[in-house]
């Protein structure tokens, strides 16, 4: 079977993969807890992905190209802001023009800027996010078993990926230890409700998709500038769309999201690792089979075989006042 | 909390003056003029039929929307109320008759929404807790603050928007239709909590058409008309023939008048009929009965005792175990089909005509033939539709139920309450079934079209057709049935002739208590 | 509250939310340095100034018929289906099988059978996504998405595995036998003694897509299936009661969907290509959906947003051969298409019946 160090490093990059995931899975978490849904999360990573890249192209900043990346997505998620909420629109449609739009001004903007057939530059040094390497690693290092895990696996990730591991118990903390998210969940379940008290609930969807933006943003920059080393056309390849089923496995709670975006990333690690596995008896998996299996596995949790996932009651549905 | 001292009424200053409130939405003037004045520590009662602008009035006060003219005085002070936060802050607090609660929260969750102490929740919820139990002790209000709302009954979800409102230190408490979802003995516990908030000195606005509540709980009531308000007396100087003539502008015949009911064979039988909802939830729990040609059997009840089921059981949309069978022949209950129904000649007038009975988007005609598309005047075998034979059959089925506008190609979204209800009733007495299942005829109906309905409704009965009405208007069953049975809790309880018993005994029946 | 006018909702609103996706693609075209104007006469003169245009876009124009046909007639149900693009792909797929495994002597026998492997291909990408909302409440939007992905990496291995032409380098098959290949405008003018362009693509198909626009404008508004279609997208709560199975309907208008979009193969794998390479959809499921909501899902509607798309398409190529202007430009006119036909259609609706009924007012 495999080694303990080849298992390491495959839970190492399942780590690094499911980083995007769970920001944007977070973005959707509270879009969605708050009524809004969000198929658009591709759109915004991706174009949060191509303002990174290039900003930090530019400024030789990963830090300057992850605040480009923040505006770029916000400035989506204002669309769909107010196409939703505003002009009370059907949620899916703005989803899927966002993502098409994102796609479509990407490349041209970037083949514009740098004549690079859609790219972006390639990125090095400070203008990407590096990786850290914790206190005592170096050290630990070579104790047996526990220092290479310590080594590999939990130091060594970009401040990117370990501000995400943190927004997962501030996601919590957030959502249901404060007056903000019990008016979240609250306006996502029963908007009238919120409204009779004399809350905004214009104000208080506004918010939501602020902070889905601000956190597909850095989904995004992390993407060019943490994972990869610059924009590629249509780099996104689908994990709004993962961390959007990893979002209704999870039940639109913060914690399992978490373990969710794990698992997807873990697979994703899995099919780039071994290109062709042997399976005794079968024959050669194709790598066709292991891009697809991410897609193949998200169907099947929709088919509810694990279990069955119940939204926030007022989702997808524009507010009317009776 | 501090008993306000009681003052009397006249000497007090008014706790709400409206003078020359107008609203208009488009062409469509919903409120012309109103003056009102409701005087501080008394039940006042709002009457009024559909439309007649009552919501508008209530929404108004509670800020929803701005008049476009008049002025609000509470307590003397001009006060403007451009949102429900500043109508919080005037002291107004509104029970609707939809509640407004987060079904997935608990009670105390609900209690504090909007109106926290500051940004983190753990101060705010032992704060109302404490507030809860003082409420509660004060105004016989007992509720688990810790329990879910939706495991909640419906009489206790509605306490707890009292609460919501005393919460908030309401002084002024609007009370939408309040009784709709109640069981008399619930209706009464309700009054009676009123009447003690009455007492302490709070002002009660109670919307209703029942005349009967108004009679009883009120100490004043006003009558709004076509959204002029008609007139403000004292209680216990009308009556409600009085009331419901000034609500319709003409004399209202409040009973039906009809002759002893002939039975004749028995043509649908119900044995031990056993239904399940979506959640797992037994609603109907094995009940037997039988209706006969010729006479209504009534099945009275609060909504919410398994009635819906029933009718869905009935009607072919859900499926449910027992033995149902029409003049002998067994319908298929595990596969429930509304074809099969329908073929059996049993037609249904649902609960919910907007959500079941019309595609409010269709067109009159095209809802004309809603349910029988596949019948062979509306379609062929290949599957072609007859559109010329439905528009045609509209046209005479609306004339005959006066449906107005008598335009065929409006789509029903724009006909009022009475003329879809009457769409729907053409539709299913037009063809003549021998069956007939009724659910609510006449909610949301105006006065007029709730004497044609019931007419219509005897006419079948005499023409030796079989009929269930499901109401929880004890009104509308006492007048109309030959016999009567109550759902409570899913069981049939209770078999009675019509003419042999009253409200009162019905009321103890629907709320539980046991012959 | 009456209503607008049809022509107003139908006709005028559409054509003010393409005039304004159109006014802020000039936009983008000023940012990155181009004429506007030029621009959009380069498109035009392209598109249709000449039968060598008009071919190219009604060739694009017959994919986009099928496409949004496909979303329209899944629209009436209610069902958003997102997956034209891989039911179109499966579609190529079932007609290229047809086109290689026979040894068709006309195109008047291969072109029947062709259609029925289009359509059987393209309906059974859709069944299973289609199965799963019925039975399962999974929500078709997120798993025809990822019926799309599946697709492509489907095709892909077929083409590299499968059923690469012996000898070639390139994930394609082999070139259709002769008896396989459908007649060009360039062919039919012909036969009429009328001189068209040879190049374009343009084939038989668009014939065929027309004859679809009227078969399913029979289905929706004739018959008992279209009726009971439209109930249940209207209210699935209503169906029921009227005895109306949801399954049956989510099944059949989701199935007649993918066969629609599975019959594009026709057009530009037999048509065109006459070999099926990869990606032979080239995002045309995706622009279906813009064609629908412009055409407000009815197939007139469908049939001029078609081919108004079809010259954005043809005019965009052209763009992207003289001027800097990448291809990409369309997919952004498309995307604000959707935006403001679907989602944002408020925004243009209610100033104009407020204008609408100020008018009616005063006049009266």
């Amino acid at each position: 079977m495999i080694d303990f160090d080849t298992l390491l490093q495959v839970l190492d990059s399942s780590v690094r993969l499911s980083i995007p995931l769970l920001l944007a899975c977070l973005a959707g978490l509270f879009s969605e807890r708050a009524g809004i849904f969000d198929i658009g999360l591709e759109g915004k990573m991706l174009a949060s992905a191509f303002a990174a890249g290039a900003a930090a192209f530019v400024t030789g900043s990963a830090l300057i190209g992850m605040l480009a990346g923040i505006f770029a997505s916000i400035i989506l998620s204002a669309v769909h802001g107010v196409a939703s909420i505003t002009f009370k629109g059907n949620q899916l449609i703005s989803g899927v023009a966002i993502n098409f739009l994102a796609s479509g001004l990407t490349a041209l903007i970037g083949q514009n800027w740098f004549r690079q057939g859609g790219q972006t530059p390639p990125l090095s040094g400070s203008a990407r996010f590096n990786e850290i390497t914790l206190p005592l690693a170096e050290l630990l290092r070579d104790v047996p078993i526990f220092g290479k895990i310590y080594y590999e696996l939990i130091s060594g990730h970009t401040l990117l990926a370990y501000i995400a591991f943190l927004i997962v118990p501030l996601t919590w903390w957030i959502l249901f230890r404060t007056r903000f998210g019990l008016r979240l969940r609250a306006v996502g379940e029963n908007p009238a409700a919120v409204d009779t008290s004399g809350i905004s609930v214009v104000r208080q969807r506004y918010a939501a998709i602020l902070i889905c933006g601000i956190l597909c943003g850095l989904a995004g920059a992390y993407l060019s500038t943490g994972i990869g080393a610059g924009f590629g056309k249509e780099m996104t390849a689908g994990k709004g769309f993962i961390a959007l089923a990893a979002l209704i496995f999870a039940k639109w709670k913060p914690v399992p999201a978490l373990w969710a975006c794990l698992l997807f990333g873990f697979l994703e690690a899995i099919g780039i690792r071994f290109q062709n596995i042997e399976i005794p008896g079968v024959g050669t998996i194709p790598l066709q089979l292991m891009q697809a299996l991410p897609y193949i596995l998200t169907v099947i949790i929709l088919a509810g075989f694990v279990g069955k996932a119940i939204p926030p009651k007022a989702g997808g549905e524009p507010y009317n006042k009776e | 909390m501090t008993k306000d001292k009681q003052e009397r009424p006249e000497t007090a200053a008014p706790a709400i003056q409206l003078k020359n409130i107008s609203k208009s939405f488009g062409p469509v003037q919903a409120n012309k003029n109103i003056s009102l004045t409701v005087n501080s520590g008394t039940i006042h009662g709002i009457v009024g039929e559909n439309g007649a602008g009552k919501s508008t009035l209530m929404s108004i006060l509670y800020g929803f929307y701005k008049a476009d003219s008049g002025d609000i005085y509470i307590r003397n002070a001009k006060t403007s109320i451009p949102d429900s936060q500043a109508a919080i802050s005037a002291g107004i607090g509104m029970v609707f008759q939809h509640f407004k609660l987060v079904e997935n929260f608990t009670v105390l969750e609900n209690v504090i929404l909007g109106a926290e102490d500051g940004a983190l929740l753990k101060d705010s919820l032992s704060k109302a807790r404490r507030q809860l139990q003082e409420l509660s002790t004060e105004y016989e209000l007992d509720v688990d603050p810790d329990a879910i709302i939706e495991n909640l009954s419906v009489g206790l979800q509605q306490r707890v928007e009292i609460l919501k409102a005393l919460y908030r230190r309401a002084n002024i408490l609007i009370l939408d239709e309040p009784t709709g979802v109640l069981t008399p003995a619930e209706a009464d516990h309700l009054f009676r909590i009123l009447k003690n908030l009455r007492d302490q000195g709070k002002t009660i606005i109670l919307i209703t058409h029942k005349l009967r509540e108004i009679m009883d709980a009120t100490d004043t009531v006003s009558v709004m008309r076509s959204g002029e308000m008609t007139a403000t007396i004292k209680t216990n100087q009308t009556s409600p023939e009085e009331l419901a003539e000034l609500m319709v502008g003409r004399k209202v015949l409040l009973n039906v008048s009809k002759s002893v009911a002939k039975a004749g064979d028995i043509a649908l039988e119900v044995k031990d009929l056993k239904v399940t909802d979506e959640k797992g939830v037994l609603r109907v729990k094995g009940i037997t009965f039988n209706v006969r040609e010729g006479e209504i059997l009534g099945i009275a009840g609060v909504a919410g005792n398994g009635q819906s089921e029933l009718l869905e059981a009935l009607g072919g949309f859900r499926k449910s175990q027992g033995l149902v069978s029409v003049y002998g022949h067994s319908l298929d209950l595990e596969s429930p089909s509304g074809q099969e129904i329908r073929d059996q000649s049993i037609a249904h007038v649902p609960e919910d005509r907007q959500r079941l009975g019309l595609i409010m988007d269709f067109t009159a005609w095209e809802n004309i033939g809603f349910g029988y598309q596949h019948e062979p005047e509306y379609s062929n075998s290949w599957g072609l539709m007859n559109n010329r034979k439905m528009r045609k059959d509209a046209s005479n089925k609306m004339e005959k139920f006066d449906v107005r506008p008598s335009n065929i190609k409006l789509k029903v979204r724009n006909f009022s309450g009475g003329n879809q209800q009457k769409l729907v009733l053409a539709r299913e007495i037009e063809r003549n079934p021998d069956i007939l299942l009724i659910g609510q005829p006449t909610r949301g109906v105006d006065i007029g079209a709730i004497e044609f309905i019931h007419n219509e409704i005897i006419k079948m009965r005499d023409e030796g057709k079989a009929i269930i009405l499901v109401s929880v208007e004890l009104d509308e069953i006492l007048s109309l049935t030959d016999r009567v049975s109550v759902m409570f809790d899913g069981n049939l309880v209770g078999d009675r002739i019509t003419s042999e018993t009253n409200a009162r005994e019905l009321g103890l029946l629907m709320g539980g208590e046991t012959d | 509250m009456k209503k607008l006018p049809t022509w107003i909702d139908i006709l005028l609103i559409p054509l003010i939310n393409l005039a304004i996706a159109l006014f802020l693609s000039a936009l983008v075209v000023l940012y990155i340095g181009e004429d506007p104007m030029d621009a959009l006469s380069i498109m035009i003169k392209g598109a249709i100034g000449s039968s060598y245009g008009w071919g190219y876009t009604l060739y694009y124009a017959t994919n986009f018929i099928f496409t949004g046909l496909a979303v329209s007639v899944a629209f009436h149900a209610k069902m958003f289906n997102i997956g034209g693009e891989g039911q179109a792909a499966l579609g190529g797929l079932g007609v290229a099988l047809v086109c290689l495994m026979f040894p068709w002597p006309h195109w008047i026998l291969a072109l029947p059978v062709a259609i029925i492997g289009g359509a059987v291909f393209g309906a059974a990408w859709a069944a299973i996504p289609a199965y799963l909302q019925a039975k399962r409440g999974s929500h078709i939007v997120i798993t025809t998405i990822m019926f799309n992905f599946m697709a492509s990496a489907l095709l892909v291995y077929l083409l590299v595995n499968v059923l690469k032409a012996p000898g070639s380098m390139a994930p394609e098959t082999g070139r259709f036998i002769e008896g396989a290949r459908l007649p060009t405008g360039h062919d039919m003018l012909g036969w009429f003694g009328i001189k068209f362009s040879k190049s374009p693509p343009v084939n038989i198909s668009f014939l065929i897509s027309l004859l679809f626009c009227f078969l399913i404008w029979f289905l929706i508004w004739r018959t008992k299936l279209g009726y009971e279609i439209r109930a249940f997208g209207h209210s699935e709560s209503a169906a029921k009661y009227a005895g109306i199975s949801p399954i049956k309907i989510i099944m059949v208008s989701m199935l007649i969907s993918g066969a629609l979009a599975g019959l594009m193969g026709i057009n530009s794998v037999m048509g065109e290509s006459e070999r099926l390479v990869i990606d032979s959809v080239q995002g045309a499921g995706f622009i279906g959906i813009a064609v629908a909501l412009m055409g407000r899902s009815h197939p007139f509607g469908v049939l001029l947003a078609a081919i108004l798309f079809g010259i954005l398409y043809q005019g965009g190529a052209e763009l992207a051969l003289w001027t800097s202007i990448p291809r990409e430009l369309i997919v952004v006119i498309q995307a604000l298409v959707i935006l403001l036909t679907g989602a944002l259609d408020n925004m243009i609706r209610m100033p104009i019946e407020r204008l609408y009924f100020k008018m009616v007012r005063a006049g009266t």
